[in-house]
């Protein structure tokens, strides 16, 4: 028998790229999603099989063609990257599993192996991007990610996603530039593209103004695709009108992706080289995570619909992962990872939940849920479940990442006590925004006229709880996303000087 | 059963209990209610089985799950969590006893989430009670105050909805700003969180940042009920009667206390915290919540607004027994929560057995009752009485330790606030008697009603007689609690 395993890093990325012109032949909806769905889980399955080798500690790097490095394309697998691949193709199994139902409702049944085809091209592109080596590849899988998730956004029957994917459009193709310049200028001054090498070359022209400016350059289009604050513009809108189901997608990973990047071009590539970086990083950083936190959260607050409002949350929780990483310490950067991982979780599980709700309760604003727990109580019980989590309570995932943040700060004397009021505050306004769904579908009564929504369908209903379950498990039993998360805190600070 | 499982059992059995009333509510609510019993007396054996093995000397400690490399989540018993646990799940039996009564008396509507939250409350405070640490200490006070927020709320009317958010507010936002970061900067500096006897900040932190840190603990534990973040107490009273007795007496403000004083005297230590100067403001600040609160409680006209302020008086009894920080007072600390508990459960009993029979709310409406309620007025008149600290009740005994403590720590503030706050006790309290029993009653001839039903009035009697005998029976619970500060001065 072949053995697979050195090869897993390039089935990654392979298996749902040519997955998804296969599954347009199929041209039944149902046999799509099947055939969409058992990419996905096998992706997932691939992922985990890396997670493993990484965990036994084995090096993947992975010559396509066996063109040796730098010259041809490596991909490389790591535990940062690890922990990725599982966020990554986890969100879209599980969001696959439960679309089946909710994209009904959406999408033209003849529109859907279409559909399905672009949501396995983002889920090559996002792995792409997480396991490609080298700079202009991370380029190529980008663009066919943000392509094909515009599709996916724009594909429900909501008419409102077009001006919002058009915006999105806009700022996405702006970032994509932007990093395109900024690599461009570093291929101009190193002669190279591949990261390792960009490293170890880029050391021999660091402080030139050309660097610098590309520096510039690829931080904030990366930024602008992680909707770091305030280039988060695009965010609300794409999530608000996107498909319920390719918004669980999407929200669980794709600005973590542009996240990831982020880090591993600071860390990698720029901060062992450019003098003063980690104090600029860490200035120019820091200020903005403190401000997404704080003006995500608020405006969370008097948010109207339940998609919006948690878009919002998703902007603050950005600002909770730079924010460790602008610590630049082995516990900042492990509690910026572990957070990728729980708010995967917790937005997973919420969007999940509101997917079910939005299929019953004919709406996603605040009033559509009015006493919608009474006939609906579990899909409310994993939304209040998916909300602990986000709050940060205790036995839910959320509170590690919590726990981890704050000991991080701590560590950073004056300045740690106010990062740590931040973190506190925003966590109260969680509290705040996350009790008024609470109270709506609880407390209040509903409307006479509307006729008391059912339960959600079963298969949503039971991918919704196994988020909400995971959250809870995670919470109690965190040593995988730890342990991972701690290696690649490593790794990143291993390039520092 | 091990002591070992017993600790776990105790957090099991209620969960286990609240998903037995679910599916039982759908048969028929006798069944709902049959469940609801087992579960209780289940839980009070499982619980009191323990009681022999930590007389003894016993600590059994169970490990759970570890959530961060070196920070675990475990159960350990100690005399101080074994007396509240104890308490707590026999006064859950009465306590249903008397909703069986209150709930169907007054036709409540959502009966089954009652008894679903009230159990899951319990076991979030076996939980807080068999803690072998702060994070999860932690981690159960949160469930606590998330399962108790339905039971505030239940009317669901306007006026619940603000109180349950006032209730969910304070509790949240001092959990979350004060205790988490109390907690984390705990394991930061000792490097771990463990309840050990004598302490484990010694050595680890001094000066200003004792106060500090114990301020951040103390009001952290907003169920306490210190003032100024006692608001949400009184706020809470629009709940039903069952539920005001178990955030008085059962669990809620137990948790608060009971939180307080394990972490005086196993995180800080009684010792360390004497002789650092910076943690002296707790006593003031808890002697001054005690007059002004029962100042308020003087005006009140409303009988559970009254036993409201009543009862944060009392609490703050508890963290300035606690903050005198030596032996006797601890023990003072401890066996006030059982005569407060036994007495002021007794208190709300009878407030909501009046207002099962009677429709009676306020105080001046309580004139003569006494001749048709015999058993509830009887029943109020001996917590009244517990609550200024007369024998034969068991407010007394714990007086006397408190007292006791403060001369052995010569210690006059506390001495004084004692006094003052007895006759201030006195003052609030016993005019409410005399009405009762000797004032003439109006329009007596249109009224009709007699005793409330049954297992309120069997409910009240047996608390009120719970509080008789803590005076006379009490040296079980006096030898369990020296454990506590045994080997110290």
């Amino acid at each position: 028998m072949t053995d697979w395993g050195p090869h897993l890093p390039a089935l990654q990325v392979i298996l749902p790229m040519l997955a998804a012109p296969l599954i347009i032949a199929l041209q039944r909806h149902r046999l799509a999603w099947v055939a969409a769905t058992i990419t996905s889980f096998c992706s997932f399955a691939i992922a985990v099989a890396l997670t493993r080798g990484v965990l036994d500690g084995q090096q993947y790097g992975y010559l396509m063609g066996s063109w040796p490095a730098p010259y041809g394309i490596e991909l490389q697998v790591d535990a940062f990257s690890a922990i990725m691949l599982l966020i990554i193709t986890s969100a879209s199994s599980l969001a696959l599993l439960g679309a089946r139902d909710s994209l009904d409702v959406d999408i033209e049944n003849h529109r859907q192996p279409l559909f399905y085809s672009a949501w396995l091209l983002v889920l090559a592109g996002l792995c792409g991007m997480t396991v490609a080596a080298d700079a202009f590849n991370i380029f190529v899988f980008m663009e066919i990610s943000s392509l094909a998730s515009y599709i996916l956004i724009s594909g429900g029957s909501d008419r409102r996603a077009l001006p919002a994917v058009f915006n999105y459009l806009i700022m996405g193709t702006l970032g994509a530039t932007f990093y395109l310049i900024g690599i461009g200028l570093i291929y101009l001054m190193t002669g190279t593209l591949n990261l390792a090498d960009m490293e170890q070359r880029i050391h021999e022209v660091s402080d030139l103004k050309p660097i610098l400016v590309a520096a510039g350059f690829i931080t904030i289009g990366l930024a602008l695709k992680a909707a770091v604050f305030p280039l988060h513009g695009w965010l609300p809108g794409a999530y608000t009108f996107a498909p319920h189901a390719v918004t669980v997608f999407l929200a669980a990973c794709s600005t973590k992706v542009a996240l990831y990047l982020l880090l591993r071009f600071d860390f990698f590539v720029f901060q062992p080289n450019l003098s003063g970086h980690d104090i600029q990083f860490t200035y120019f950083l820091m200020p903005l995570a403190v401000l997404a936190i704080i003006i995500g959260s608020l405006v969370a607050l008097f948010e109207q619909n339940l998609k919006r409002l948690l878009a919002y949350s998703s902007i603050a929780q950005i600002g909770y992962i730079l924010l460790g990483a602008s610590l630049v310490s082995s516990a900042g950067l492990t509690a910026s990872i572990v957070h990728f991982f729980n708010h995967a979780l917790a937005k997973g599980a919420l969007f999940l939940a509101i997917s079910c709700l939005a299929i019953r309760c004919g709406g996603t604003l605040i009033n559509d849920i009015n006493g919608a727990a009474r006939t609906m109580p579990w899909t409310f019980s994993a939304l209040v479940v998916g909300g602990l989590s986000l709050i940060g309570m205790p036995g839910t995932a959320g509170f590690i990442s919590k726990w981890y943040l704050i000991s991080a700060a701590l560590e950073h004397g004056g300045i740690g006590i106010a990062l740590t009021a931040v973190i506190l505050v925003s966590s109260l306004m969680a509290v705040v925004y996350i009790w008024r769904i609470v109270e709506a579908a609880y407390f209040r009564e509903r409307e006479i006229a509307t006729a008391a929504p059912q339960e959600a369908p079963l298969l949503l209903l039971s991918v919704t709880w196994t988020a909400a379950l995971l959250n809870i498990y995670f919470g109690l039993m965190p040593e995988l996303p730890v342990t991972l998360s701690m290696s690649a805190s490593e790794l990143l600070l291993e390039h520092m000087p | 059963m091990s002591p070992e499982s017993a600790m776990l059992l105790a957090i099991i059995i209620p969960l286990v209990g609240a998903v037995g009333i679910a599916v039982a509510a759908r048969w028929h609510v006798n069944l709902r209610e049959a469940v609801t019993l087992l579960t209780a007396a289940a839980l009070a054996l499982t619980v009191w089985s323990l009681v022999p093995d930590l007389m003894e000397g016993a600590r059994p400690f169970r490990h759970l799950t570890e959530i961060v490399p070196g920070i675990e989540i475990a159960l350990q018993a100690e005399p101080l969590g074994m007396l509240f646990a104890a308490l707590a799940s026999l006064l859950w039996i009465i306590n249903s006893i008397y909703s069986i009564g209150y709930m169907r008396g007054n036709r409540e509507p959502n009966q089954t989430r009652f008894y679903i939250f009230f159990a899951i409350a319990i076991a979030a405070t076996m939980g807080i009670a068999f803690s072998a640490n702060l994070l999860t200490l932690f981690l159960f006070y949160e469930l606590l105050t998330l399962s108790t927020y339905p039971l505030v709320a239940h009317k669901g009317d306007e006026k619940s909805m603000r109180a349950a958010r006032v209730y969910l507010g304070i509790l949240l936002t001092t959990s979350i700003g004060l205790l988490l970061p109390a907690v984390i900067w705990t394991y930061v500096v000792a490097g771990s969180g463990e309840f050990t006897p004598g302490g484990i900040l010694a050595g680890k932190i001094s000066g200003p940042a004792v106060g500090l840190l114990l301020g951040l603990f103390v009001f952290g534990a907003g169920k306490a009920a210190m003032m100024p973040l006692h608001k949400w107490l009184p706020a809470a009273m629009v709940a039903p009667t069952p539920v005001s007795a178990l955030l008085h007496a059962v669990a809620v403000v137990k948790a608060g206390v009971f939180t307080i004083t394990k972490i005086i005297v196993y995180i800080f230590g009684i010792d360390f915290l004497f002789a650092e100067p910076s943690s002296s403001w707790l006593l003031y600040a808890a002697a001054f919540t005690i007059i002004a609160a029962s100042v308020v409680a003087l005006r009140q006209q409303n009988i559970k607004r009254m036993l409201a302020y009543s009862t944060i008086a009392q609490l703050s009894y508890i963290v300035m027994a606690s903050a005198i920080l030596k032996p006797l007072a601890e023990i003072g600390a401890a066996i006030h929560m059982v005569s407060h508990a036994l007495g002021k459960i007794t208190l709300f009993f009878a407030a909501g057995a009046i207002y099962t029979a009677a429709k009676k709310t306020e105080i001046h409406q309580l004139r003569g009752i006494g001749r048709r309620m015999p058993w509830t007025t009887a029943a109020f008149t001996i917590g009244a009485l517990s609550m200024i600290g007369v024998p034969p009740t068991g407010g007394f005994v714990s007086k006397w330790y408190i007292l006791g403590g403060a001369i052995q720590a010569d210690n006059y503030v506390a001495l004084a606030t004692i006094i003052l706050s007895t006759a201030l006790n006195a003052a609030y309290f016993l005019p409410i008697v005399y009405l009762a029993w000797f004032a003439q009653e109006e329009n007596s001839d249109k009224l009709t009603h007699g005793e409330a039903p049954l297992p309120m009035v069997l409910a009240l009697t047996i608390t009120a007689a719970l509080t008789v005998g803590f005076f006379f029976f009490n040296n079980p619970v006096l030898e369990l609690e020296a454990q506590l500060v045994r080997g110290l001065t």
